[in-house]
């Protein structure tokens, strides 16, 4: 069904950099998200020195995502990127504001306040673009030849708020379930009663996105509801009961560690429905992987670094965290 | 607003501005990180507590300075696809999977042990530290490495075909990457950075000399930095000198605009020391020149003949003022380099490198010298290579993005408010790091509250370090 050869692989190889950025850096930014409701400083301290050793490798997996894209679908790259000029800017100097802040707020008594506020504004700008870009992708981009063909204002839309906001909230519980699984006492428990709420607005924001999805073109709702595709696409809503299910039990028994990879399953499922969506297009509607692939040398040029740096890196990346294991303890902050 | 501004020349300006900003922070912490991975292997060595002190207090200021090269360079790996679309489907096949490979072998490896460098010194021993510093060194010279190769095929484009499509693909990879300018610009450039570093660390020392002269931690920071000024300021000369030769081989024309040559000369060109490029009447104005100097230097021939800009068509030329002028810096900031490393030779010499003010307030004087350098170098190698992104193949004109020019315009105001707002506060904070000597017991980035809580002063920790040597 799937054929096998090169678009097709390195399909898959962005898409997995693009959903470990998502994973990784999802908890990152949902923990900026979260920070306002975690007004003491002590918190603060402890919520920052949870990721502070692990996320400039997390935000690595998205220069990869858009190398790699370049790299390999050069025509998809140039197409796509400007016509989600601004919320692609905006996500960048998102970045800017809330990576700075992980070493400033240390660098200061005075102006703390000031890149807290950065770091919770740069988190949010940068999760509400990553979505918005998600949705204007879905909703389909206009392209003449080989160039972006619509103003700049396209990307705004009903959808592409949808999936911003959907993805503020998937973040935001990526995050809560993180501090549920990296923190101990009052604030673990204030984390708990926030994966509870969030996990509610999580699901229906899956679900309103679900239910959106195949207005949006008639290749989304043939690949998900007519037959026999049916049998293919069917076990992906009924997983993600399953694991709300899972997901609703380890917050009751209060599973320290198991919440935190639950909602990433729930991501992992809800990616792999975009997946289908999309499939074989990287634009929507206009640009297949073939058409957008770059040449047969380049792609494989690429694969043996990828073949032998992915594993190392997956590696080492696993050892950081290894070395960074455990709960976060207010005294021995990193900072 | 903007409707009546050239889309293109906004994005130039954006890429200029965000490029210059970003470039910065790489030179500075790919020496930093070297010499991050010096001192800790001499703190193993020797067990000298001066070298610990050293390293933690750097480790600060590269934990600052490594952050905002980082957000400004994601920013950096976008643009090429946010305004530069037109260059990324034709050239991304080839430029491509070299940044990739730069991600893959470089990026990871920084960020993957930047945190264990950063904060893991007491949870995985002294030798698994040391191995994660030497890997995020040797992660910021990879990088170094693949992206020198990607920009210096875009400045001499060889091993590549055109597909139907009209994408350069690649035709020999080995021959994309070691395009001809790509050794001379790597050694060029790698050795700025470490004299950018020296430049800054040897500032820092002789700034807190200049304070005390007997304090051990800056006695040994500015030894090591006038060392390197001393020792590789030539080396660079040379190797600069080495890199123009190869740049008259390939790209002729970015040479006739740096040396302000608008004219043949049949018989011997001269070196134009100073004037004022004037590009509509294609000529020097007030110029200041040696005769028969400009041959000597490129062609090693006192009457070699040069051509000048007159045989290029006009629609080819570079900005002249702009490549002779930031020329004319760069060179200007090596000359005072290497005079600040032979006269720290000379006082290192006499006895007096710790007592000699005037070597102090010069080197104090010379802290932003690198950086200025650096910018210069870069403006002359990029505008040089104008009016094209690929050199002779690819014209900056059709690179772009398709954007109107209120879009373009819109994001380089934001982008100039914001890093003007994001990086100034980052500078303050490293030159208030800076401004604080390095102490007896100084702490990493991971446990500077609670040493300072146990109440070690200034004063106290340079006696101790005093004592200690």
């Amino acid at each position: 069904m799937i054929p096998i050869d090169l678009p097709t692989i390195w399909a898959f190889i962005i898409a997995f950099a693009v959903f470990v950025y998502v994973v990784m850096d999802g908890f990152d930014l949902g923990l900026g998200i979260l920070f306002p409701l975690f007004p003491r400083k002590e918190d603060r301290d402890v919520i920052m020195n949870s990721v502070a050793p692990v996320w400039d490798g997390n935000e690595t997996w998205l220069v990869l995502g858009g190398g790699g894209m370049m790299a390999a679908f050069p025509l998809a790259y140039a197409v796509l990127m400007p016509a989600l000029y601004t919320p692609m800017i905006a996500m960048l100097l998102g970045l800017v504001f809330r990576g700075v802040a992980f070493e400033f707020r240390w660098r200061t008594t005075k102006e703390r306040n000031k890149w807290d506020i950065a770091f919770t504004g740069g988190s949010l700008l940068a999760t509400l673009a990553q979505g918005i870009a998600l949705g204007a992708i879905l909703q389909g981009i206009r392209v003449d030849g080989r160039v972006y063909a619509g103003g700049w204002w396209d990307w705004l839309t009903p959808f592409s708020i949808l999936t911003g906001v959907a993805l503020v909230i998937g973040y935001a519980l990526l995050g809560a379930t993180w501090l549920v699984m990296k923190t101990e006492g009052d604030l673990r428990d204030r984390a708990y009663g926030l994966s509870w709420a969030l996990l509610f607005a999580m699901l229906g924001a899956i679900g309103a996105v679900s239910i959106a999805t195949p207005f949006l073109h008639v290749q989304y709702t043939q690949r998900w509801f007519v037959w026999p595709n049916i049998i293919l696409t069917a076990p992906v809503p009924i997983a993600v009961a399953g694991v709300t299910v899972l997901l609703l039990r380890s917050l009751a028994h209060k599973y320290d560690y198991q919440p935190f990879f639950l909602a990433l399953a729930l991501f992992a499922l809800s990616y792999a429905g975009l997946g289908i969506s999309m499939y074989p297009y990287i634009v929507p509607q206009s640009i297949t992987i073939w058409q957008a692939a770059s040449p047969a040398n380049s792609q494989i040029f690429m694969l043996f670094g990828v073949a032998v740096l992915i594993p190392l890196i997956l590696g080492y990346t696993a050892w950081a965290y290894w070395v960074f294991r455990g709960k976060v303890k207010p005294e021995s902050g990193y900072h | 607003m903007f409707e009546g501004w050239d889309a293109v020349v906004l994005a130039r300006a954006q890429f200029a501005f965000t490029m210059s900003f970003h470039i910065v922070f790489p030179a500075f912490s790919i020496g930093l990180a070297s010499y991050l991975a010096v001192l800790e292997a001499l703190w193993l060595w020797t067990g000298r507590e001066v070298f610990i002190n050293l390293f933690n207090y750097w480790l600060k200021i590269f934990a600052v300075a490594f952050g905002m090269g980082v957000v400004s360079g994601i920013v950096m790996s976008y643009q090429f696809g946010t305004n530069w679309s037109a260059f990324s489907d034709k050239a991304g096949p080839v430029i491509g999977p070299l940044m990739a490979y730069e991600v893959l072998t470089a990026f990871f490896l920084e960020a993957g042990f930047l945190g264990v460098m950063l904060f893991g010194l007491e949870r995985v021993g002294h030798r698994l530290h040391f191995f994660a510093t030497l890997m995020v060194a040797v992660g910021t010279l990879i990088s170094a490495l693949w992206i020198l190769s990607a920009n210096s095929w875009m400045q001499t484009p060889t091993g590549h075909a055109v597909n139907a499509a009209g994408q350069f693909v690649a035709a020999d990879w080995f021959k994309v990457i070691f395009n001809p300018s790509f050794p001379y610009r790597l050694v060029h450039m790698v050795l700025a950075a470490y004299l950018t570093t020296a430049l800054v660390v040897g500032a820092v020392g002789a700034y807190h000399l200049l304070r005390d002269s007997h304090l051990a931690g800056p006695r040994v920071m500015f030894s090591m930095a006038m060392w390197m000024a001393s020792l590789v300021a030539p080396i660079q000369i040379l190797a600069g000198d080495q890199h123009g030769l190869n740049t008259l081989e390939h790209q002729p024309v970015k040479i006739m605009a740096m040396e302000g040559h608008f004219e043949s000369h049949k018989d011997g060109a001269p070196l134009i020391l100073f004037g004022w490029p004037d590009q509509a009447a294609g000529k020097v104005r007030y110029a200041v020149e040696i005769p028969k100097l400009g041959s000597v230097i490129l062609k090693h021939s006192p009457d070699a003949p040069m051509a000048g800009l007159d045989t290029v068509p006009r629609e080819n030329w570079p900005p002249v003022p702009i490549t002779f002028w930031s020329f004319r810096i760069m060179v200007g900031m090596g000359v005072l380099m290497m005079t600040l490393g032979f006269l720290s030779l000379w006082m290192r010499w006499r006895g007096t490198l710790y007592e000699s003010r005037l070597l102090h307030m010069f080197a104090v004087a010379m802290a932003p010298s690198g950086f200025i350098a650096v910018l210069a170098g870069w403006i002359t190698t990029e505008t040089g290579r104008q009016p094209f992104t690929v050199y002779g193949l690819l014209r900056t004109v059709d690179a772009a993005s398709p954007l109107a020019a209120p879009a373009v315009a819109s994001s380089l105001i934001a982008f100039i408010i914001v890093y003007f707002a994001v990086f100034t506060a980052g500078v303050i904070y490293l030159l208030r790091l800076m401004a604080e000597p390095p102490h007896h017991g100084e702490q990493g980035p991971g446990k500077e509250a609670p040493a300072r809580a146990a109440g070690i002063t200034p004063a106290a920790g340079a006696a101790a370090e005093g004592a200690a040597r």
